[in-house]
C-alpha cells in the first residue's frame, strides 16, 4: 500500500503541535501582548496566567510550584542549571560527575565547566545497555563533588536510567546537588521528581511549541545566575518572559499526560509490531535495550547500508527518521551513545534511530519496514 | 510487585458524632460537601453507615481523593482501605505490602471475622500477618500501645484491610451553622479567622474594601488568591468587593487625622452589615486582634462596634501573632498574605492614632462626615465574585 502522507517517525527530535495547543496560542498572542511585568490590569492578568500555569504544572509533576522556572527550552535549562549550580558551589568544591551517553547541550556545558573555568569532571561509563554502572558512581563521588548530573531516559537509544538507585547513592554518600535532564522522561515514564534536585523540561518534545522549556530547582539548591538584568523568573531566567509559551506550558504538559494514557497501547504496538520484524532480518541489529527501555524510541543499526543514506531513502519516500541525535546531525562523527555502549564496525554507522508518536499508527511501521527492506536490498552491500 | 490499591475510603466523624437529634442534618451535610469538594470525581460514591461515611473510590485517585477529603470539616480522621480475596496468604501479602510503604513503627493487628465459617480463626489470621511484617520489615509488635492498628474485617468472599490513618480536618461541615459575612482585608489574620469560623460548621461569605486607585490591582488580585485559597476548606466561596475611595476621603478630609482609622471601620460595619442581612449572614467576622495595633484596643473595638447591630465575631482575638502565623502557614495563606501590596487599611495610615477614643467624641467627628449617600452609592456598586473561579480553558 503506498500513501502520499508523511509518515513521521522522529518524535524524539521534535513532534507536531497539538491542534489546541495551536488554537491557545492563537488566541492569547492575539490577546495578551503586555509585559507580564507592567502592574496595569493587562499585565496583570497575564501575570495571573503565567502563575496558574506554574501552579498547574507543580500539581501535575507533584512538585512546589515555586521551584519552577520557565525557560526556553531543555538546552538552556540544561546550560543554567549546570553552569549556574557548578559556579554556586566552587568555593565548596569543583568536582563533578556526568555519564558519556548525555545529550550535547549537558557534555557541552561540563566541556566548557572542564576547558575554561578549571573544573574536574567525571564521565561515568554505561554498560552494553547504555545503563550508568551504580558502583562507578559511588567511586567517583569525592568530598569535592558538587553536582551530578544523569539523563532520566536518553534519547538516542532509549534506556532508562536507575535514577531512584543514583538519587540514593548521591544522597548518601556525598553533598552533591542531582539534576536530571528529563526531557524524554516527561509525561512518558513514571518519576518522582521529589527524588532530584533539579531537572530539565521541554515543551516541543511533547507535542508543545518550540523555544519553550522549563527548569525545576528545590529552593535549597544555591544558584549563580549566567543571564543577569532583571529580576523575572526570580532572577534564574531574567529578560521579558515569553509568556503566552509559559502559560501553555500547563496546557502542553496536560495534554501530554492525557496523550500517554489514550494511547500508550497503541504507541505499544508499534514499537512491538517493529521490535518483533527487526529481531527476524538478519541485516538488522536492535541497539536499544529490550527491558528497561522507553516506550517511544527504538534504536537499530543497519548492516547493510549506511545510517545516513537509508535515512536520504526513507525521506525520499517522505518517511522521517533519525540517523544519529539530530543535534549532531551535521557531524561526521559517530554517536557518542552507541560508542559508550561499546559499539563498533558496521554496526555504529548503520545507526537508525525511530521514535514514535501519538499520530503513528500500524500502518506506518508498516510502511516504514516496506521501505527499508526495499532499501537493504537496493543499497545494501553483500 | 502488584500495586494494591485502595478502593474505599472511611471516614470518621468529628464531633458531630454526640450530637443526638442533629445527627442526621450533619451527616447530610457532610455528605453534600464532600460532593461538592470532590466533584472532580463524580465516580466517587458515599454511603451513610451509623458513625461513618463509607467513600467508594470506584476508580479516582486515592492520594488526590484523601489531600481533598483532609481540609473537609466535620471528618476526625480518614483511613484508605484496600479489598482482597479472604485467603489467608492473600491477606498476609496484602498487609506487608501495605506496611512496608510505611515508616518503622510498633503495631497490632485486630482481624474481625464477619462469617465464623472462615476456615482459619481471627488469632490464626493475626498471627499469620504480624509474622510477615516481623520477618520482612523492621516493624515491631506492641499490643497495647501500637503506633499504628491494622484493621481486618473479613468475611467469606472478600477482606477489607485499613493500616494508615490520616487525620481530618475536624469541626463541624460547613453550612450546619448557618452563614457569617468576613471581613477579608488581604492580611495574614482575616484568612485565618475564615478558617477558625469555617470549622465551626458556619459558611463563610467574604467582603473586602478596596480603594482604587489608591489601592493597586495587585492588591485586589492579592485577596481573590486568597478566597481561592480558602475554597479548600469551603467548596464554593463568595467575595464582594466594595469600592471605599469616596468614603475614605471624605472621612480624611471632615473628620481629625487620629479618628480616621475608627471612622473608617464604622463605615466599613454599617456597609458590611447591610450586605450581611442581604445575604443572609448572620455574625460579622473580622480578624482583630486584642492589642495588635491602635485600631484593636478595647476602646478602640467598642467605639467600632457600638453602633452595629449585629453579633460580631473576633475568632483570633487572644491569640499571639505568632500562633496566627503558623495557623496561616498550615492553612496555606501566609505566603500570599504577606506579598507586599497596601490595603485600604494600610494607605491612609497616620502617625498618631487614637488608640483610646470615646464613643462620644468619635460620634461627634462621624457626623462632619457626609457618609449615607457615600456608603450608598458604595453598596450599589459592590462587584460579587464567587470562587473557585471557573476552570481557565488555557490551562
Amino acid at each position: 500500500m503506498h500513501t502520499n502522507n508523511p509518515i513521521y517517525f522522529d518524535h524524539a527530535s521534535s513532534t507536531p503541535v497539538h491542534p489546541d495547543i495551536i488554537k491557545g496560542l492563537t488566541e492569547l498572542t492575539t490577546a495578551h501582548y503586555a509585559n507580564s511585568e507592567s502592574l496595569h490590569q493587562a499585565g496583570l492578568d497575564i501575570q495571573t496566567m503565567m502563575r496558574k500555569s506554574r501552579e498547574a504544572i507543580a500539581v501535575m509533576l507533584k512538585v512546589k510550584s515555586d521551584d519552577l522556572y520557565f525557560t526556553s527550552g531543555a538546552t538552556e535549562s540544561n546550560n543554567l542549571l549546570i553552569k549556574g549550580i557548578a559556579f554556586a558551589y566552587q568555593n565548596k568544591g569543583k568536582h563533578l560527575i556526568t555519564t558519556r551517553v548525555e545529550h550535547s547541550s549537558v557534555l557541552d556545558s561540563f566541556q566548557d565547566l572542564e576547558s575554561f573555568f578549571g573544573f574536574e569532571v567525571t564521565y561515568l561509563n554505561v554498560d552494553q545497555e547504555g545503563r550508568v554502572r551504580l558502583e562507578e558512581l559511588e567511586t567517583a563521588l569525592r568530598p569535592d563533588t558538587t553536582l551530578v548530573s544523569i539523563m532520566a531516559v536518553n534519547n538516542e537509544v532509549g534506556t532508562i536510567m536507575p535514577i531512584e538507585a543514583c538519587a540514593q547513592i548521591i544522597r548518601s554518600k556525598s553533598q552533591a546537588v542531582f539534576h536530571v535532564d528529563c526531557v524524554q522522561a516527561l509525561t512518558k515514564i513514571e518519576f518522582n521528581y521529589d527524588l532530584v534536585d533539579c531537572a530539565s523540561f521541554s515543551a516541543h518534545k511533547i507535542n508543545g511549541v518550540k523555544g519553550s522549556g522549563l527548569l525545576y530547582k528545590k529552593d535549597r539548591v544555591l544558584y549563580h545566575p549566567l543571564i543577569t538584568g532583571g529580576q523575572q523568573e526570580k532572577g534564574i531566567r531574567p529578560g521579558t518572559p515569553n509568556a503566552v509559551h509559559h502559560i501553555l506550558m500547563a496546557k502542553t504538559i496536560r495534554l501530554a499526560f492525557e496523550q500517554a494514557t489514550a494511547k500508550h497501547a497503541q504507541v505499544l504496538e508499534i514499537k512491538h509490531y517493529l521490535l518483533d520484524a527487526f529481531k527476524s532480518m538478519e541485516s538488522i541489529v536492535v541497539n536499544s535495550p529490550l527491558h528497561g527501555c522507553s516506550d517511544y524510541i527504538l534504536n537499530i543499526s543497519c548492516l547493510k547500508v549506511p545510517s545516513q543514506i537509508m535515512l536520504n531513502w526513507l525521506s525520499s519516500h517522505q518517511i522521517y527518521v533519525s540517523a544519529m541525535a539530530t543535534c549532531l546531525n551535521r557531524d561526521v562523527r559517530p554517536s557518542h551513545v552507541l560508542e559508550a555502549m561499546g559499539i563498533d564496525g558496521g554496526r555504529l554507522n548503520g545507526v537508525i534511530r525511530i521514535s514514535i508518536g501519538y499520530v503513528n499508527n500500524l500502518e506506518d511501521a508498516k510502511r516504514l519496514l516496506e521501505v527499508m527492506e526495499e532499501g537493504i536490498k537496493k543499497y545494501g552491500r553483500i | 510487585m502488584v500495586e494494591f490499591k485502595a478502593e474505599r475510603v472511611l471516614t470518621r466523624f468529628g464531633e458531630l458524632s454526640n450530637k443526638g437529634k442533629n445527627r442526621k442534618l450533619f451527616v447530610k451535610q457532610l455528605i453534600a460537601n464532600l460532593k461538592a469538594q470532590l466533584s472532580a470525581y463524580p465516580e466517587v460514591k458515599y454511603k451513610n453507615h451509623f458513625d461513618r461515611i463509607m467513600v467508594e473510590l470506584n476508580g479516582a485517585p486515592e492520594d488526590k481523593v484523601i489531600d481533598l477529603m483532609r481540609h473537609v470539616f466535620g471528618i476526625r480522621s480518614i483511613s484508605p482501605v484496600v479489598l482482597c480475596d479472604a485467603d489467608m496468604d492473600t491477606i498476609t501479602q496484602v498487609c506487608l505490602h501495605l506496611m512496608q510503604k510505611e515508616e518503622a513503627c510498633t503495631f497490632k493487628v485486630m482481624t474481625n471475622r464477619k462469617d465464623k465459617h472462615l476456615p482459619y480463626s481471627s488469632d490464626a489470621l493475626n498471627r499469620s500477618v504480624a509474622t510477615a511484617i516481623l520477618l520482612n520489615t523492621e516493624h515491631k509488635v506492641d499490643v497495647h500501645k501500637p503506633e499504628l492498628k491494622i484493621k481486618i474485617d473479613v468475611d467469606m468472599e472478600k477482606a477489607a484491610i485499613s493500616t494508615r490513618v490520616v487525620e481530618g480536618a475536624g469541626g463541624f461541615p460547613i453550612g450546619v451553622g448557618g452563614k457569617a459575612l468576613l471581613l477579608l482585608s488581604g492580611g495574614i489574620d482575616s484568612p485565618v479567622a475564615a478558617y477558625h469560623i469555617m470549622r465551626r460548621g458556619v459558611e463563610v461569605e467574604c467582603i473586602h474594601f478596596a480603594a482604587p486607585p489608591y489601592t493597586t490591582i495587585q492588591a485586589l488580585d492579592k485577596v481573590k488568591q486568597l478566597a481561592e485559597i480558602l475554597t479548600a476548606y469551603q467548596a464554593k466561596l463568595k467575595l464582594h468587593i466594595v469600592p471605599f475611595t469616596d468614603i475614605q476621603m471624605e472621612i480624611y478630609k471632615q473628620a481629625g487625622p487620629d479618628y480616621g482609622v475608627i471612622l473608617m471601620r464604622r463605615s466599613m460595619m454599617r456597609i458590611a452589615e447591610v450586605i450581611a442581612e442581604n445575604n443572609k449572614c448572620l455574625a460579622l467576622v473580622t480578624g482583630e486582634n486584642l492589642g495588635q495595633v491602635a485600631s484593636q484596643t478595647l476602646q478602640s473595638m467598642h467605639a467600632i462596634e457600638a453602633d452595629v447591630d449585629m453579633l460580631m465575631l473576633r475568632p483570633l482575638l487572644s491569640l499571639e501573632k505568632n500562633e496566627i502565623i503558623d495557623q496561616a502557614k498550615k492553612i496555606g495563606t501566609y505566603e500570599t498574605s504577606i506579598l507586599p501590596y497596601e490595603d485600604c487599611c494600610t494607605i491612609f495610615k497616620v502617625s498618631n492614632p487614637v488608640t483610646k477614643p470615646k464613643l462620644k467624641i468619635v460620634r461627634l467627628e462621624e457626623a462632619k462626615c457626609d457618609l449615607q449617600d457615600k456608603e450608598e452609592i458604595a453598596l450599589a456598586n459592590i462587584e460579587t465574585f464567587v470562587f473557585p473561579s471557573i476552570e481557565e480553558n488555557y490551562l
